[in-house]
Protein backbone atom coordinates (compact mmCIF):
# COMPACT_ATOMS: atom_id res chain seq x y z
CA UNK A 1 0.00 0.00 0.00
CA UNK A 2 2.06 2.92 -1.26
CA UNK A 3 -0.62 5.29 -2.37
CA UNK A 4 1.00 8.16 -0.55
CA UNK A 5 4.50 7.37 0.47
CA UNK A 6 5.42 7.92 4.05
CA UNK A 7 2.03 8.74 5.47
CA UNK A 8 -0.65 6.71 7.21
CA UNK A 9 1.10 3.41 7.78
CA UNK A 10 -0.91 0.73 6.10
CA UNK A 11 -3.03 -1.30 8.50
CA UNK A 12 -1.20 -4.61 8.12
CA UNK A 13 -3.33 -6.82 10.27
CA UNK A 14 -6.84 -5.43 10.63
CA UNK A 15 -8.03 -4.74 7.13
CA UNK A 16 -11.53 -6.10 7.31
CA UNK A 17 -12.99 -8.37 4.67
CA UNK A 18 -11.18 -8.80 1.36
CA UNK A 19 -12.13 -6.46 -1.49
CA UNK A 20 -13.77 -9.32 -3.35
CA UNK A 21 -15.94 -10.19 -0.36
CA UNK A 22 -16.89 -6.54 0.04
CA UNK A 23 -17.68 -6.28 -3.69
CA UNK A 24 -19.93 -9.33 -3.50
CA UNK A 25 -21.73 -7.93 -0.47
CA UNK A 26 -22.37 -4.48 -1.96
CA UNK A 27 -23.24 -5.80 -5.41
CA UNK A 28 -25.78 -8.19 -3.94
CA UNK A 29 -27.29 -5.35 -1.95
CA UNK A 30 -27.47 -3.17 -5.07
CA UNK A 31 -29.13 -5.91 -7.10
CA UNK A 32 -31.65 -6.49 -4.32
CA UNK A 33 -32.44 -2.77 -4.44
CA UNK A 34 -32.80 -2.88 -8.23
CA UNK A 35 -35.17 -5.81 -8.16
CA UNK A 36 -37.17 -4.35 -5.26
CA UNK A 37 -37.68 -1.13 -7.18
CA UNK A 38 -38.09 -2.49 -10.71
CA UNK A 39 -40.31 -5.47 -10.01
CA UNK A 40 -42.11 -4.75 -6.78
CA UNK A 41 -42.05 -0.92 -6.53
CA UNK A 42 -41.57 -1.20 -2.78
CA UNK A 43 -39.10 1.63 -2.27
CA UNK A 44 -41.35 4.63 -2.96
CA UNK A 45 -41.61 5.53 0.74
CA UNK A 46 -37.82 5.53 1.12
CA UNK A 47 -37.54 7.70 -1.96
CA UNK A 48 -40.12 10.13 -0.58
CA UNK A 49 -38.22 10.52 2.70
CA UNK A 50 -34.81 10.90 1.07
CA UNK A 51 -36.10 13.31 -1.56
CA UNK A 52 -37.66 15.49 1.11
CA UNK A 53 -34.33 15.63 2.92
CA UNK A 54 -32.52 16.47 -0.32
CA UNK A 55 -35.02 19.14 -1.36
CA UNK A 56 -33.23 22.19 0.13
CA UNK A 57 -29.99 21.15 -1.54
CA UNK A 58 -31.81 20.72 -4.83
CA UNK A 59 -33.36 24.14 -4.41
CA UNK A 60 -29.95 25.73 -3.92
CA UNK A 61 -28.48 23.81 -6.87
CA UNK A 62 -31.24 25.21 -9.06
CA UNK A 63 -30.31 28.78 -8.27
CA UNK A 64 -27.50 29.27 -10.80
CA UNK A 65 -29.66 27.93 -13.62
CA UNK A 66 -32.58 30.07 -12.53
CA UNK A 67 -30.30 33.08 -12.31
CA UNK A 68 -29.07 32.54 -15.84
CA UNK A 69 -32.63 32.17 -17.10
CA UNK A 70 -33.72 35.26 -15.23
CA UNK A 71 -30.87 37.29 -16.72
CA UNK A 72 -31.81 36.02 -20.17
CA UNK A 73 -35.41 37.08 -19.68
CA UNK A 74 -34.36 40.45 -18.35
CA UNK A 75 -32.46 41.16 -21.52
CA UNK A 76 -35.23 39.88 -23.77
CA UNK A 77 -35.85 42.62 -26.22
CA UNK A 78 -38.86 44.87 -25.84
CA UNK A 79 -39.77 44.30 -29.46
CA UNK A 80 -40.11 40.58 -28.97
CA UNK A 81 -42.34 41.03 -25.94
CA UNK A 82 -44.54 43.47 -27.82
CA UNK A 83 -44.81 41.04 -30.70
CA UNK A 84 -45.78 38.26 -28.32
CA UNK A 85 -48.34 40.53 -26.71
CA UNK A 86 -49.95 41.32 -30.04
CA UNK A 87 -50.06 37.65 -30.97
CA UNK A 88 -51.60 36.71 -27.65
CA UNK A 89 -54.25 39.43 -27.97
CA UNK A 90 -55.16 38.18 -31.42
CA UNK A 91 -55.43 34.65 -30.17
CA UNK A 92 -57.56 35.54 -27.17
CA UNK A 93 -59.89 37.46 -29.48
CA UNK A 94 -60.09 34.52 -31.84
CA UNK A 95 -61.01 32.14 -29.04
CA UNK A 96 -63.29 34.61 -27.28
CA UNK A 97 -66.24 33.46 -29.35
CA UNK A 98 -65.88 29.89 -28.16
CA UNK A 99 -65.09 30.88 -24.59
CA UNK A 100 -68.05 33.21 -24.27
CA UNK A 101 -70.43 30.62 -25.53
CA UNK A 102 -68.93 27.77 -23.53
CA UNK A 103 -70.92 28.43 -20.39
CA UNK A 104 -74.09 28.57 -22.39
CA UNK A 105 -73.20 25.34 -24.14
CA UNK A 106 -72.29 23.62 -20.89
CA UNK A 107 -75.64 24.53 -19.40
CA UNK A 108 -77.43 23.37 -22.47
CA UNK A 109 -75.44 20.15 -22.40
CA UNK A 110 -76.34 19.56 -18.77
CA UNK A 111 -80.02 20.13 -19.46
CA UNK A 112 -79.99 17.85 -22.47
CA UNK A 113 -78.15 15.15 -20.57
CA UNK A 114 -80.64 15.42 -17.74
CA UNK A 115 -83.37 15.11 -20.29
CA UNK A 116 -81.82 12.01 -21.74
CA UNK A 117 -81.14 10.64 -18.26
CA UNK A 118 -77.40 10.38 -18.90
CA UNK A 119 -74.61 10.84 -16.39
CA UNK A 120 -73.42 14.42 -16.10
CA UNK A 121 -69.99 15.29 -17.31
CA UNK A 122 -67.70 16.16 -14.48
CA UNK A 123 -66.64 19.72 -13.94
CA UNK A 124 -62.89 19.92 -13.59
CA UNK A 125 -60.59 22.23 -11.81
CA UNK A 126 -56.93 22.53 -12.47
CA UNK A 127 -53.83 23.89 -10.84
CA UNK A 128 -51.31 25.87 -12.79
CA UNK A 129 -47.76 24.61 -12.26
CA UNK A 130 -44.46 25.46 -13.77
CA UNK A 131 -42.07 22.92 -15.24
CA UNK A 132 -38.84 23.37 -13.30
CA UNK A 133 -36.53 21.12 -15.22
CA UNK A 134 -36.28 17.83 -17.05
CA UNK A 135 -35.21 14.96 -14.82
CA UNK A 136 -31.56 14.06 -15.27
CA UNK A 137 -32.28 10.39 -15.81
CA UNK A 138 -31.47 9.80 -19.50
CA UNK A 139 -33.46 6.57 -19.69
CA UNK A 140 -36.90 8.08 -19.23
CA UNK A 141 -38.80 11.21 -20.23
CA UNK A 142 -39.85 13.01 -17.09
CA UNK A 143 -40.11 16.59 -15.95
CA UNK A 144 -40.39 18.06 -12.48
CA UNK A 145 -43.09 20.63 -11.68
CA UNK A 146 -43.16 23.08 -8.80
CA UNK A 147 -46.36 21.90 -7.11
CA UNK A 148 -46.60 18.86 -4.89
CA UNK A 149 -48.57 17.23 -2.11
CA UNK A 150 -49.07 20.57 -0.40
CA UNK A 151 -50.89 21.97 -3.43
CA UNK A 152 -53.10 18.91 -3.62
CA UNK A 153 -51.33 17.19 -6.48
CA UNK A 154 -51.74 13.42 -6.48
CA UNK A 155 -50.16 10.69 -8.50
CA UNK A 156 -52.22 9.76 -11.55
CA UNK A 157 -53.51 13.23 -12.37
CA UNK A 158 -53.36 14.33 -15.97
CA UNK A 159 -51.16 17.25 -17.00
CA UNK A 160 -52.07 19.43 -19.99
CA UNK A 161 -50.79 22.57 -21.63
CA UNK A 162 -52.67 25.00 -23.85
CA UNK A 163 -52.74 22.55 -26.77
CA UNK A 164 -53.31 19.12 -25.27
CA UNK A 165 -52.15 16.41 -22.93
CA UNK A 166 -48.46 16.32 -22.08
CA UNK A 167 -48.36 13.55 -19.50
CA UNK A 168 -49.32 12.26 -16.12
CA UNK A 169 -48.14 12.86 -12.55
CA UNK A 170 -46.31 9.71 -11.49
CA UNK A 171 -44.56 10.64 -8.27
CA UNK A 172 -45.44 13.30 -5.73
CA UNK A 173 -43.13 14.91 -3.20
CA UNK A 174 -44.21 17.52 -0.64
CA UNK A 175 -43.14 20.51 -2.74
CA UNK A 176 -42.77 19.14 -6.22
CA UNK A 177 -44.00 16.36 -8.44
CA UNK A 178 -42.66 14.24 -11.25
CA UNK A 179 -44.58 14.16 -14.51
CA UNK A 180 -43.97 11.31 -16.93
CA UNK A 181 -44.31 12.66 -20.47
CA UNK A 182 -46.38 10.94 -23.15
CA UNK A 183 -43.21 10.18 -25.09
CA UNK A 184 -41.84 7.98 -22.29
CA UNK A 185 -41.68 4.36 -23.34
CA UNK A 186 -43.64 3.15 -20.32
CA UNK A 187 -46.41 5.72 -20.57
CA UNK A 188 -49.63 4.57 -22.20
CA UNK A 189 -52.81 6.57 -22.73
CA UNK A 190 -56.18 5.34 -24.01
CA UNK A 191 -57.24 7.37 -27.02
CA UNK A 192 -59.81 7.42 -29.75
CA UNK A 193 -59.68 8.76 -33.25
CA UNK A 194 -61.73 11.94 -33.29
CA UNK A 195 -62.96 11.36 -36.85
CA UNK A 196 -64.60 7.98 -36.30
CA UNK A 197 -64.33 7.17 -32.61
CA UNK A 198 -61.99 4.20 -33.07
CA UNK A 199 -60.50 3.31 -29.71
CA UNK A 200 -56.86 2.42 -29.22
CA UNK A 201 -53.96 2.71 -26.83
CA UNK A 202 -51.16 5.15 -27.56
CA UNK A 203 -47.78 4.66 -25.94
CA UNK A 204 -44.52 6.56 -25.98
CA UNK A 205 -42.06 5.50 -28.65
CA UNK A 206 -38.91 7.04 -27.22
CA UNK A 207 -37.41 9.69 -29.43
CA UNK A 208 -40.08 12.37 -29.06
CA UNK A 209 -42.85 10.33 -30.68
CA UNK A 210 -45.91 8.32 -29.81
CA UNK A 211 -47.19 5.14 -31.43
CA UNK A 212 -50.56 3.51 -31.65
CA UNK A 213 -50.21 -0.04 -30.46
CA UNK A 214 -52.18 -3.19 -31.25
CA UNK A 215 -54.30 -1.87 -34.10
CA UNK A 216 -55.00 -4.31 -36.92
CA UNK A 217 -53.20 -3.71 -40.22
CA UNK A 218 -56.46 -2.69 -41.86
CA UNK A 219 -57.63 -0.43 -39.05
CA UNK A 220 -59.37 2.69 -40.20
CA UNK A 221 -56.77 5.30 -39.41
CA UNK A 222 -55.48 7.94 -41.79
CA UNK A 223 -52.47 10.19 -41.74
CA UNK A 224 -53.53 13.48 -40.17
CA UNK A 225 -56.14 11.96 -37.86
CA UNK A 226 -56.36 13.63 -34.49
CA UNK A 227 -56.31 11.37 -31.45
CA UNK A 228 -58.16 12.49 -28.34
CA UNK A 229 -58.39 10.87 -24.93
CA UNK A 230 -61.24 8.39 -24.71
CA UNK A 231 -61.71 8.74 -20.97
CA UNK A 232 -62.16 4.99 -20.55
CA UNK A 233 -59.36 4.77 -18.00
CA UNK A 234 -61.10 6.97 -15.47
CA UNK A 235 -58.03 9.21 -15.22
CA UNK A 236 -58.02 11.45 -18.27
CA UNK A 237 -61.06 13.46 -19.14
CA UNK A 238 -62.48 12.48 -22.51
CA UNK A 239 -61.81 14.70 -25.50
CA UNK A 240 -58.40 16.14 -24.72
CA UNK A 241 -56.21 16.28 -27.84
CA UNK A 242 -53.23 13.94 -27.60
CA UNK A 243 -51.52 13.40 -30.94
CA UNK A 244 -51.77 13.59 -34.70
CA UNK A 245 -51.07 10.55 -36.86
CA UNK A 246 -47.91 11.17 -38.83
CA UNK A 247 -47.02 7.93 -40.54
CA UNK A 248 -48.72 4.58 -41.09
CA UNK A 249 -46.89 1.43 -42.09
CA UNK A 250 -49.36 -1.29 -43.06
CA UNK A 251 -47.16 -4.30 -43.58
CA UNK A 252 -49.25 -7.44 -43.92
CA UNK A 253 -46.47 -9.64 -42.60
CA UNK A 254 -47.11 -8.17 -39.18
CA UNK A 255 -50.35 -8.62 -37.28
CA UNK A 256 -50.52 -4.97 -36.34
CA UNK A 257 -50.07 -1.75 -38.24
CA UNK A 258 -47.21 0.46 -37.19
CA UNK A 259 -48.65 3.90 -36.64
CA UNK A 260 -46.40 6.75 -35.59
CA UNK A 261 -47.93 9.91 -34.18
CA UNK A 262 -46.64 13.27 -33.15
CA UNK A 263 -47.83 14.81 -29.90
CA UNK A 264 -50.01 17.89 -30.33
CA UNK A 265 -49.03 19.55 -27.06
CA UNK A 266 -45.55 20.91 -26.47
CA UNK A 267 -44.48 17.73 -24.73
CA UNK A 268 -40.76 18.31 -24.87
CA UNK A 269 -40.92 22.05 -24.28
CA UNK A 270 -40.86 23.92 -21.02
CA UNK A 271 -43.30 26.38 -19.56
CA UNK A 272 -46.50 26.42 -17.58
CA UNK A 273 -48.84 23.48 -17.42
CA UNK A 274 -52.21 22.73 -15.89
CA UNK A 275 -52.58 19.76 -13.56
CA UNK A 276 -56.16 18.57 -13.79
CA UNK A 277 -57.90 17.41 -10.63
CA UNK A 278 -58.53 13.73 -10.07
CA UNK A 279 -61.60 12.29 -11.69
CA UNK A 280 -64.09 10.47 -9.57
CA UNK A 281 -64.45 7.18 -11.33
CA UNK A 282 -68.01 5.93 -11.60
CA UNK A 283 -68.35 2.57 -9.83
CA UNK A 284 -67.84 -0.41 -12.06
CA UNK A 285 -70.78 -2.71 -12.59
CA UNK A 286 -70.50 -5.64 -10.24
CA UNK A 287 -68.94 -8.68 -11.78
CA UNK A 288 -70.82 -11.88 -11.50
CA UNK A 289 -68.34 -14.15 -9.81
CA UNK A 290 -68.60 -17.70 -10.92
CA UNK A 291 -68.39 -20.17 -8.02
CA UNK A 292 -64.90 -21.53 -7.66
CA UNK A 293 -63.40 -18.45 -9.32
CA UNK A 294 -61.73 -17.32 -6.12
CA UNK A 295 -61.63 -19.88 -3.32
CA UNK A 296 -62.52 -17.57 -0.42
CA UNK A 297 -65.22 -15.71 -2.27
CA UNK A 298 -66.73 -18.87 -3.63
CA UNK A 299 -67.10 -20.31 -0.17
CA UNK A 300 -68.81 -17.17 1.04
CA UNK A 301 -71.23 -17.29 -1.85
CA UNK A 302 -72.03 -20.89 -1.10
CA UNK A 303 -72.61 -20.11 2.56
CA UNK A 304 -74.89 -17.28 1.62
CA UNK A 305 -76.78 -19.57 -0.73
CA UNK A 306 -77.39 -22.05 2.03
CA UNK B 1 16.92 13.53 -4.49
CA UNK B 2 16.14 10.07 -5.73
CA UNK B 3 12.87 9.48 -4.09
CA UNK B 4 11.12 6.14 -4.49
CA UNK B 5 7.88 7.79 -5.33
CA UNK B 6 5.43 7.79 -8.18
CA UNK B 7 6.61 9.36 -11.33
CA UNK B 8 3.53 11.55 -11.40
CA UNK B 9 3.48 12.33 -7.73
CA UNK B 10 5.33 14.84 -5.65
CA UNK B 11 5.92 14.23 -2.01
CA UNK B 12 2.50 14.94 -0.53
CA UNK B 13 1.02 15.78 2.80
CA UNK B 14 -1.63 13.38 4.08
CA UNK B 15 -5.11 13.95 2.69
CA UNK B 16 -7.59 15.38 5.15
CA UNK B 17 -10.81 13.53 5.77
CA UNK B 18 -12.97 16.63 5.75
CA UNK B 19 -11.52 17.74 2.42
CA UNK B 20 -12.42 14.42 0.81
CA UNK B 21 -15.94 14.62 2.26
CA UNK B 22 -16.30 18.21 1.12
CA UNK B 23 -15.23 17.45 -2.45
CA UNK B 24 -17.57 14.48 -2.66
CA UNK B 25 -20.42 16.63 -1.34
CA UNK B 26 -19.55 19.31 -3.88
CA UNK B 27 -19.67 16.70 -6.65
CA UNK B 28 -23.11 15.59 -5.49
CA UNK B 29 -24.20 19.23 -5.48
CA UNK B 30 -22.88 19.74 -9.03
CA UNK B 31 -24.85 16.70 -10.14
CA UNK B 32 -27.97 18.28 -8.66
CA UNK B 33 -27.75 21.32 -10.94
CA UNK B 34 -30.69 20.77 -13.27
CA UNK B 35 -29.28 20.81 -16.77
CA UNK B 36 -31.83 18.33 -18.06
CA UNK B 37 -30.66 15.94 -20.71
CA UNK B 38 -27.73 18.04 -21.82
CA UNK B 39 -24.99 15.77 -23.18
CA UNK B 40 -21.29 16.31 -22.42
CA UNK B 41 -21.99 17.08 -18.75
CA UNK B 42 -19.78 14.71 -16.76
CA UNK B 43 -21.04 12.66 -13.86
CA UNK B 44 -19.14 14.59 -11.21
CA UNK B 45 -19.77 12.07 -8.46
CA UNK B 46 -18.38 9.19 -10.52
CA UNK B 47 -15.33 11.25 -11.44
CA UNK B 48 -14.63 12.42 -7.89
CA UNK B 49 -15.19 8.96 -6.50
CA UNK B 50 -12.74 7.47 -9.00
CA UNK B 51 -10.20 10.12 -8.11
CA UNK B 52 -10.32 9.45 -4.37
CA UNK B 53 -10.47 5.68 -4.82
CA UNK B 54 -7.27 5.84 -6.83
CA UNK B 55 -5.50 8.34 -4.57
CA UNK B 56 -6.82 7.26 -1.16
CA UNK B 57 -7.92 3.62 -1.44
CA UNK B 58 -7.74 3.19 2.32
CA UNK B 59 -10.09 6.06 3.11
CA UNK B 60 -12.53 5.94 0.22
CA UNK B 61 -13.88 2.64 -1.01
CA UNK B 62 -16.98 0.66 -1.80
CA UNK B 63 -18.86 1.81 1.32
CA UNK B 64 -18.58 5.44 0.25
CA UNK B 65 -19.56 4.43 -3.28
CA UNK B 66 -22.66 2.70 -1.93
CA UNK B 67 -23.85 5.77 -0.03
CA UNK B 68 -23.13 8.12 -2.95
CA UNK B 69 -24.92 5.78 -5.33
CA UNK B 70 -27.98 5.74 -3.11
CA UNK B 71 -28.00 9.54 -2.97
CA UNK B 72 -27.70 9.79 -6.76
CA UNK B 73 -30.53 7.31 -7.29
CA UNK B 74 -32.85 9.46 -5.24
CA UNK B 75 -32.01 12.85 -6.69
CA UNK B 76 -31.78 11.50 -10.23
CA UNK B 77 -35.28 10.01 -10.09
CA UNK B 78 -33.89 6.80 -11.51
CA UNK B 79 -34.32 3.21 -10.41
CA UNK B 80 -33.00 2.51 -6.91
CA UNK B 81 -29.76 0.56 -7.14
CA UNK B 82 -28.73 1.69 -10.61
CA UNK B 83 -26.05 4.15 -9.50
CA UNK B 84 -25.24 2.03 -6.45
CA UNK B 85 -24.23 -0.91 -8.63
CA UNK B 86 -22.21 1.20 -11.06
CA UNK B 87 -20.38 3.16 -8.34
CA UNK B 88 -19.54 0.09 -6.25
CA UNK B 89 -17.97 -1.56 -9.29
CA UNK B 90 -16.15 1.67 -10.08
CA UNK B 91 -14.77 1.86 -6.54
CA UNK B 92 -13.70 -1.79 -6.64
CA UNK B 93 -11.74 -1.33 -9.85
CA UNK B 94 -10.38 2.05 -8.73
CA UNK B 95 -9.09 0.77 -5.39
CA UNK B 96 -7.72 -2.38 -6.98
CA UNK B 97 -5.82 -0.58 -9.71
CA UNK B 98 -4.71 2.43 -7.68
CA UNK B 99 -1.16 1.18 -7.14
CA UNK B 100 -0.77 0.57 -10.85
CA UNK B 101 -2.43 3.69 -12.18
CA UNK B 102 -0.52 6.16 -10.01
CA UNK B 103 2.78 5.23 -11.66
CA UNK B 104 1.65 6.57 -15.00
CA UNK B 105 1.82 10.18 -16.16
CA UNK B 106 -1.47 12.05 -15.97
CA UNK B 107 -2.51 11.54 -19.58
CA UNK B 108 -2.09 7.79 -19.31
CA UNK B 109 -3.94 7.89 -15.99
CA UNK B 110 -6.84 9.49 -17.83
CA UNK B 111 -6.60 6.69 -20.40
CA UNK B 112 -7.09 4.24 -17.53
CA UNK B 113 -9.98 6.19 -16.06
CA UNK B 114 -11.92 6.46 -19.32
CA UNK B 115 -12.69 2.74 -19.72
CA UNK B 116 -13.58 2.58 -16.03
CA UNK B 117 -16.15 5.36 -16.40
CA UNK B 118 -17.48 3.88 -19.64
CA UNK B 119 -17.91 0.51 -17.96
CA UNK B 120 -19.87 2.08 -15.12
CA UNK B 121 -22.16 3.73 -17.69
CA UNK B 122 -22.52 0.39 -19.44
CA UNK B 123 -23.55 -1.22 -16.14
CA UNK B 124 -26.23 1.45 -15.68
CA UNK B 125 -27.38 0.91 -19.28
CA UNK B 126 -27.68 -2.85 -18.75
CA UNK B 127 -29.52 -2.38 -15.46
CA UNK B 128 -32.06 -0.07 -17.09
CA UNK B 129 -32.46 -1.88 -20.40
CA UNK B 130 -33.37 -5.10 -18.56
CA UNK B 131 -36.06 -3.01 -16.88
CA UNK B 132 -37.38 -2.02 -20.31
CA UNK B 133 -36.15 1.55 -20.53
CA UNK B 134 -35.35 3.29 -23.80
CA UNK B 135 -31.81 3.60 -25.15
CA UNK B 136 -30.58 7.10 -24.37
CA UNK B 137 -28.46 7.43 -27.51
CA UNK B 138 -24.74 7.17 -28.04
CA UNK B 139 -24.20 10.82 -27.14
CA UNK B 140 -24.88 9.87 -23.55
CA UNK B 141 -21.47 8.18 -23.39
CA UNK B 142 -19.82 11.48 -24.29
CA UNK B 143 -19.97 12.52 -20.65
CA UNK B 144 -17.34 9.91 -19.78
CA UNK B 145 -14.97 11.33 -22.39
CA UNK B 146 -15.42 14.81 -20.96
CA UNK B 147 -14.80 13.46 -17.46
CA UNK B 148 -11.60 11.72 -18.58
CA UNK B 149 -10.44 14.94 -20.23
CA UNK B 150 -10.95 16.70 -16.90
CA UNK B 151 -8.65 14.25 -15.09
CA UNK B 152 -5.53 16.34 -15.67
CA UNK B 153 -6.79 19.67 -14.24
CA UNK B 154 -8.73 17.86 -11.51
CA UNK B 155 -5.62 16.12 -10.21
CA UNK B 156 -3.81 19.43 -9.78
CA UNK B 157 -6.84 21.04 -8.20
CA UNK B 158 -7.59 18.30 -5.70
CA UNK B 159 -4.00 17.65 -4.69
CA UNK B 160 -3.37 21.35 -4.12
CA UNK B 161 -4.01 21.20 -0.34
CA UNK B 162 -1.56 18.32 -0.05
CA UNK B 163 1.43 20.00 -1.69
CA UNK B 164 4.23 20.94 0.68
CA UNK B 165 5.55 24.45 0.66
CA UNK B 166 8.85 24.52 -1.16
CA UNK B 167 11.56 25.10 1.42
CA UNK B 168 15.15 24.68 0.54
CA UNK B 169 17.25 22.88 3.11
CA UNK B 170 20.58 21.69 1.78
CA UNK B 171 21.30 19.60 4.88
CA UNK B 172 18.18 17.47 4.54
CA UNK B 173 18.89 14.05 3.02
CA UNK B 174 15.85 14.05 0.77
Amino acid sequence: MMSVVGHTPPPFFKRGPTPLARLTFFTTLAIILLVADLRFHTLEWARLVLATVAWPMQRVARMPVEGAEGAGQYFASLARLQQENVALRARSLATANQLLRQEHLEQENRRLRALLDMKERQPTEGRVAEILYAARDPFSRRVVIDKGLQAGIAAGQAVIDDLGVIGQVTRVFPLMAEVTLLTDKDQAIPVQVRRNGLRAVAAGAGVGGIELRFLAANAEVQVGDVLVTSGLDGLYLPGLPVARVAHIDRDNSYAFARIRCEPIAGVERHGHVLVLGSRVVPPRPEEQTAPGDKPTKGRKVKKAAR
Amino acid sequence: MNQPTHHSNRLLLPARGWFITATLALALFLNLVPLGRLPFVPDWVALMLTFWCIHQPVKVGMGTAFILGLAMDVVDASIMGQHVLAYVLLAFVGCGLSRRILWFPLLLQAAHVLPMLLTSQLVMLLARMTGGAEFPGLLWFASSFVAAALWHPLTYLLLLPQYRPVERDDNRPI
